[in-house]
C-alpha cells in the first residue's frame, strides 16, 4: 500500500535553489527541507533557519563536566577517603584544576558530536526522499526541494503546481511503502 | 579620521595623532619631572609601559607571521593594520634606550657587590651581564624591527602588483616565527624574570607572549571597530570583528592556561626559591591584585566573549577590547611591581605618566603608519574572499 511522504522539485544551480527556498517560505511552507551536493553560502537564511541551539547545549555540559571533576575529587580527596599528600590541604584545589578542565573540555566535545548529532535527527538509516529514483542525483549536480506531506499547507495537486511555477523541474509526489 | 574608498588611505587622522602627541609628550615630560624626584621609582614605571606596550607590537608581529604561514583569508583586510602594529617595534627600541640607564636601579645582578657574595649570580654572570645585556637587546629589536619593516614592505609591493611578494612574505614568516620565538622568551627572560635574578620559569616567556597577542588582539579589535565606524564598513566587517573576539576567547583562554600552568608545578614542587615569586605576589598587599588578574584578565573577558553578541555588537566589542588591554597592563604591573615592593602594595603616578606618555607616542607613530600607505592590502589575492568572509 502506497502512501504520499512529500513532493520533490530539482533545480538546476545554487541561486535558483536559493530563490526557491525563499519563495517556498515566503508561501508559508515549514515543513520542507533543500538538498544540494555541496553547502550553499546563503542557505540559511533563504530557508529561515534560526540559529543552531548548540553552543547552549556545548555550554551546559560543559560546566556539568567541570562539577563532575571538581566534585570528583573533592568528595574523594576531603571527604571518602582523606589523604595527606605531600602535606597540602585535603581539598588542594589547585591540583584538581587539571581535571576539572579535562573534564570540562571532554564534555563539551560530547555535547557538540552529540548535540550535532540529536540536532540533525542522526544516525538516520532512510529517509522519504529515497523513494524518489531521481533524488540520486543529489549528490551529484541537482539541487531539490522537498516539501513534506505533514505540512499543514499541503496539498497534492496545489503544492506541485506551486513548485512548478517557481521553476522547479521533475515535480514528483514521493511516496513510499 | 576617515576612510577612502577609493585609495584606501585613512585620511585626517591629524587632529587625533596630534591629541596622542601632545598627552605623549606632556606625559614624558611629568616622568622626566618624576625621574629626578625618585630615579628608582620612574624605572619601575617606565619599565611597565615599556613592555606593555613592546608586547603588544610583538603581538601584532605574530599576528603578521601568523596571518603568511597559515594562508589565512578572513584576515587580509586587517592585516595592513597589523603590519603597522608591528612597526612600532622599532619605535620602542628608542624608548628601550633609557632603560640602559636604569640597569641598575631595576637589575639587582648589575650590582657587582652583591654579585661577589651570591654562587648563584657568579654562576649566571655569563648570561646576566650588562655588556651581553644590552648587546642581545639591541639585537632583538634589530630582529623584530627586520621582520616587521620587511613584511611591511613587501606588503606595499603586493598592492602595487607585485606578484612575487606573496611567496617571499610567507618564506620570511616561516623563518621570522622561529627567531620570535627565541627572541621573544629571551625578551621576557631579561626584563621581566631577571629582575629576580634567583627565581626562574621555563614558561615565562610563553607566558608574557601569551598576554602580549592578547593585547596586540584587543587593540586590532578597537582599531578594526574604528575602521568600520569610520567608512571602511563595507571592506571590514562584523564577521572580522567576530572572528577577532573568538581569537580573544581563545587567547584568554590560553593566557590562563599558561599562567596556570606556571602555578601549577611551582605549587606542587612547593620548593621556597621557586614560590616566593608568588608569595611576593599573594602577600604585604598583592593578593587584591592577583585575585583581580585572575578575575579580570580570565573570568570575565572568558563568559562574556563565549556570547555571540560580543563579538559583534560595536559598543560590546569597545568595551571587552579595553578590558583586556587595562588588564594586559595589569599583568605586567603585577609582573614587576611587587619584586620591587614586597612589603606592601604601591602604585605611583608616575605609572600613569608613563603609561600616558609611551601610549601616546606609541598611538601617534601607530597613526602615522596607518596613514601613510593604504590601510587595506588590496592586492592580496585572498582579498576578495576576506570581504565576503562569513562566520557561521
Amino acid at each position: 500500500m502506497s502512501q504520499t511522504l512529500g513532493v520533490l522539485a530539482r533545480f538546476e544551480n545554487p541561486a535558483e535553489l536559493i530563490d526557491a527556498a525563499k519563495k517556498v517560505r515566503e508561501a508559508g511552507y515549514e515543513k520542507f527541507d533543500c538538498h544540494s551536493p555541496f553547502p550553499i553560502h546563503g542557505m540559511d537564511d533563504a530557508m529561515g533557519l534560526k540559529r543552531s541551539p548548540l553552543g547552549y547545549i556545548v555550554g551546559g555540559m560543559t560546566l556539568t563536566g567541570a562539577s563532575i571533576g571538581m566534585g570528583l575529587q573533592y568528595w574523594i580527596a576531603a571527604v571518602e577517603y582523606p589523604l595527606v599528600i605531600s602535606g597540602k590541604p585535603f581539598f588542594s584545589w589547585q591540583a584538581f584544576i587539571i581535571v576539572t578542565f579535562a573534564l570540562f573540555v571532554l564534555f563539551g566535545a560530547f555535547g557538540a558530536v552529540l548535540g550535532m548529532f540529536h540536532l540533525n535527527r542522526l544516525p538516520r538509516l532512510h529517509h522519504p526522499v529515497f523513494y524518489s529514483d531521481n533524488f540520486a542525483r543529489a549528490t551529484d549536480d541537482a539541487f531539490f526541494v522537498s516539501i513534506e506531506v505533514e505540512d499543514k499547507n499541503f496539498d497534492e495537486k496545489k503544492t506541485q503546481a506551486f513548485l512548478t511555477s517557481i521553476g522547479g523541474k521533475d515535480v514528483e509526489l514521493v511516496a513510499g511503502e | 579620521m576617515k576612510f577612502d574608498n577609493k585609495t584606501y588611505m585613512l585620511l585626517e587622522t591629524g587632529s587625533f595623532a596630534r591629541k596622542a602627541i601632545i598627552v605623549g609628550v606632556v606625559g614624558l615630560l611629568l616622568s622626566v619631572v618624576g625621574a629626578f624626584m625618585d630615579h628608582a621609582q620612574f624605572f619601575q614605571a617606565y619599565l611597565t609601559a615599556f613592555t606593555f606596550f613592546t608586547t603588544i607590537g610583538l603581538g601584532g608581529l605574530f599576528f603578521v607571521l601568523i596571518h603568511h604561514i597559515t594562508g589565512a583569508y578572513w584576515g587580509v583586510v586587517m592585516r595592513r593594520v597589523a603590519e603597522n602594529l608591528a612597526c612600532t617595534l622599532p619605535f620602542m627600541g628608542l624608548f628601550m634606550i633609557p632603560l640602559f640607564f636604569g640597569m641598575h636601579d631595576l637589575f639587582h645582578w648589575t650590582h657587582a657587590e652583591a654579585v661577589a657574595h651570591d654562587p648563584i649570580l657568579q654562576w649566571k654572570a655569563p648570561y646576566l651581564n650588562t655588556t651581553f645585556f644590552i648587546i642581545r637587546n639591541i639585537i632583538f629589536f634589530v630582529i623584530w624591527a627586520w621582520l616587521a619593516r620587511g613584511l611591511r614592505k613587501l606588503s606595499l609591493a603586493q598592492d602595487e602588483g607585485d606578484v612575487s611578494s606573496l611567496a617571499k612574505m610567507r618564506r620570511k614568516a616561516a623563518g621570522g616565527t622561529v627567531l620570535f620565538a627565541i627572541t621573544v622568551t629571551l625578551f621576557a627572560f631579561d626584563w621581566i624574570m631577571s629582575l629576580d635574578p634567583h627565581w626562574f620559569s621555563t614558561i615565562f616567556g610563553v607566558y608574557v607572549f601569551s598576554g602580549g597577542f592578547l593585547g596586540a588582539l584587543g587593540l586590532l579589535s578597537l582599531l578594526a571597530n574604528m575602521l568600520r565606524n569610520n567608512g571602511a564598513g563595507e571592506i571590514i566587517t562584523a564577521e572580522h570583528t567576530h572572528d577577532f573576539g573568538k581569537f580573544l576567547f581563545g587567547f584568554t583562554a590560553w593566557w590562563a592556561y599558561i599562567g596556570g600552568a606556571q602555578y601549577f608545578l611551582i605549587w606542587y614542587g612547593n620548593i621556597p626559591e621557586e614560590t616566593i615569586w608568588f608569595i611576593h605576589r599573594w602577600e604585604h598587599g598583592w593578593k587584591g591584585v592577583s585575585l583581580f588578574l585572575i578575575i579580570f584578565h580570565f573570568i570575565v573577558p572568558f563568559i562574556i566573549l563565549a556570547f555571540r553578541a560580543a563579538k559583534r555588537i560595536p559598543v560590546l566589542i569597545v568595551s571587552i577590547a579595553i578590558l583586556v588591554l587595562t588588564m594586559h597592563y595589569v599583568d605586567h604591573f603585577w609582573m614587576i611591581n611587587p619584586t620591587f615592593n614586597d612589603h606592601h602594595f604601591q602604585i605611583s603616578w608616575m605609572h600613569v605618566t608613563t603609561l600616558l606618555g609611551m601610549g601616546g607616542l606609541f598611538i601617534w607613530w601607530l597613526f602615522w603608519k596607518m596613514a601613510s600607505a593604504p590601510i587595506i592590502a588590496m592586492n592580496d589575492p585572498k582579498y576578495q574572499k576576506s570581504v565576503e568572509h562569513t562566520v557561521h
